[in-house]
């Protein structure tokens, strides 16, 4: 049986700001957040297809680089199949192999295979500093609990609207 | 038609390979007088991060080499120490190992065949537009690499850089329900590899032939994978220990990577030499699904490596299936393996070539010296040949079909320029 909260964290806590989602899950995973499943991915599509697959809510931590940027800021995108970008590849210049396949083609891909989540919410941490090492940066590490707040928000959201009034 | 006598051609960030890497190409009237698979994907030090670290280490640390063949990483790390322990793993844990090994090869081959390389020979630009217009073809692969996760994550705990292995065996035995479903799984599994061997069958294959010698694991009487004796197709058989006797890698200007040699002659590592020195190994049924899907004896074509793969998936899942069949606990999870000074080597087949490990242990068990030689950064040379004569033979062709043409070789090789050093700039000059 499909499991029907699921939290994705998506980065690597040896590339600095890169593991923000690392940090945002091992608060929550501390503090007991009540969801189905909670796991770290590498955000290589098919295996996060497979980790969405058949949620009804599926959340997606994850750090981004922004330019300009603010370091710290949070993004929350809710994806809607519907608006999908038509061709996520024709928009980058950047290598598409796997491992530079990013979300955008995982979410492309799950679309085109009907292997969405019902529900699906991306929450992204502005990062500055990707290099190799092992610490998140001062206002990347700020970030992080009002990350694991937006998360928390959501999952009771979704919870609440599940029950109803 | 171009009359120009200087053409240079570049492809500044190659696709759909895993990695960071570009291609050169410079013709000089009618030859092509340089090319040149530039790897910038900057180097990682890992054999420098291993020396003086404890001998228990290398499984884990050399897995975050690459999150597609983390397997092959641990594998060759665990012989490499333990040989130089004098610890040899046998029995239910090694075949346990190969299990584990089986996944990875599911899993990244799978992942090569649908969303890498059958694009190419569908005429469609990449796996999203295979996913629109034939999503059946797209399930079907991704339920059969999912089959292979479920081996990895079963067998290392989790199925991206396995946290299960250890020197001597396992941290964790598995329970018989967890193989259990994995029985299942593999029945399915089983149908999916027979149909996608059948699937790329049908594919046209481009001409080209090559004649590098080839290098691979021979293994005692089965199809190597997890141990075996290196055998070139030239050199003959040698041991582990004497592999950089024969294996010597060099610097090159142009790549983070280093090239290496097979007694001063290039040479190739991964499916087309697997096929080659080792396909008759392999157990008749699948001999017979491979012959019918067109593969001879031997193969030569660096274009036809997606059949093979498709055979070794096939392969790998009916290996899988045998192993859990045959499966008994082992009484520990793991053999000790105390530390000893010395030297140790080991060599594994990683599912894009030959994986090879050596540390120089002191008598408490801190590496002295680690040398990791993979398989992409042996094939760098090869590929480089390979691609002067396929260029050659197509310089009638404008350079945005010479440059989509010549993305399509390189990915024949699956390089993992991750590992190597990480893909594709082409840059033809033509002059």
């Amino acid at each position: 049986m499909s499991d029907r909260i699921v939290l994705i964290g998506v980065g690597n806590e040896y590339r600095h700001d890169d593991g923000a989602a690392v940090a945002v899950l091992a608060e929550l995973a501390a503090e007991d957040l009540q969801v189905d499943r909670i796991t770290l991915c590498d955000g290589e599509p098919t295996r996060l297809m497979e980790l969405w697959e058949g949620a009804e809510l599926a959340i997606v931590v994850d750090a981004v680089h922004s330019h300009p940027g603010e370091p710290g800021r949070i993004h929350q995108v809710t994806v809607d199949a519907d608006h999908l970008l038509a061709d996520p590849l024709a928009d980058s210049s950047a290598a598409a192999g796997t491992h530079g396949l990013g979300l955008g083609h995982a979410v492309a891909l799950a679309a085109a295979l009907a292997r969405l989540p019902r529900e699906l919410l991306i929450v992204a941490v502005e990062g500055t500093d990707f290099s190799i090492g092992e610490g998140l940066s001062p206002a990347v590490s700020e970030a992080v609990p009002r990350a694991a707040a937006e998360v928390r928000r959501s999952v009771d959201a979704h919870r609440a609207k599940e029950t109803g009034p | 038609m171009t009359h120009r006598s200087h053409r240079l051609l570049t492809v500044g960030s190659l696709a759909r390979v895993e990695g960071e890497g570009a291609l050169h190409i410079s013709v000089r009237g009618s030859r092509v007088a340089d090319i040149r698979l530039e790897i910038y994907e900057p180097p990682r030090y890992f054999e420098a991060l291993l020396r003086g670290r404890a001998y228990t280490e290398p499984p884990d640390i050399t897995a975050r080499i690459c999150g597609i063949c983390p397997v092959a990483y641990q594998m060759s790390a665990c012989r490499a120490v333990e040989d130089a322990c004098g610890v040899t793993v046998d029995g239910q844990l090694a075949e346990l190992r190969r299990l584990l090994y089986c996944g990875e090869w599911i899993e990244s081959h799978t992942l090569h065949v649908y969303l890498l390389h059958a694009p190419d020979f569908l005429g469609l630009p990449d796996a999203l537009a295979l996913a629109r217009t034939r999503p059946e073809l797209l399930k079907r692969g991704l339920r059969l690499k999912k089959a292979g996760n479920e081996i990895v994550e079963r067998l290392g705990g989790r199925a991206i850089h396995p946290i299960n292995v250890r020197l001597g065996g396992f941290h964790r035995l598995p329970e018989r329900a967890e193989l259990d479903r994995l029985t299942a799984v593999l029945r399915q599994a089983r149908t999916d590899a027979e149909d996608t061997l059948g699937w790329v069958a049908g594919f046209e294959f481009p001409e080209l032939a090559v004649g590098h010698e080839l290098l691979a694991l021979r293994g005692r009487g089965g199809y190597a994978i997890d141990a075996g004796v290196p055998y070139g197709s030239r050199t003959g058989a040698f041991t582990a220990a004497d592999f950089e006797s024969h294996v010597l890698e060099r610097q090159v200007p142009h790549s983070t990577a280093l090239h290496a040699e097979l007694d001063g002659r290039r040479y190739l590592t991964g499916p087309l030499a697997r096929w080659s020195l080792n396909g008759a190994l392999l157990p008749p049924p699948i001999l017979a699904l491979a012959a019918e899907a067109g593969l001879g004896p031997t193969c030569d074509n660096p274009f036809r490596s997606i059949l093979v793969r498709a055979v070794e998936v096939l392969w790998a899942v009916t290996e899988a299936q045998r192993i859990i069949e045959r499966y008994e606990p082992p009484p520990v999870p793991a053999v000790p393996v105390p530390p000893r000074a010395g030297t140790g080597h080991g060599a594994t087949e990683a599912p894009r070539g030959l994986l090879y490990h050596r540390y120089q242990l002191d008598g408490d068990g801190t590496i002295r010296a680690a040398t990791i030689i993979p398989p992409t950064a042996q094939n760098q040379a090869a590929i480089e040949a390979d691609l002067r004569t396929f260029v050659q033979d197509r310089l009638h062709l404008d350079d945005v079909e010479l440059t989509r043409q010549c993305e399509q070789a390189i990915r024949n090789y699956d390089p993992c320029i991750s590992c190597a050093a990480h893909f594709l700039d082409l840059t033809v000059e033509r002059a």
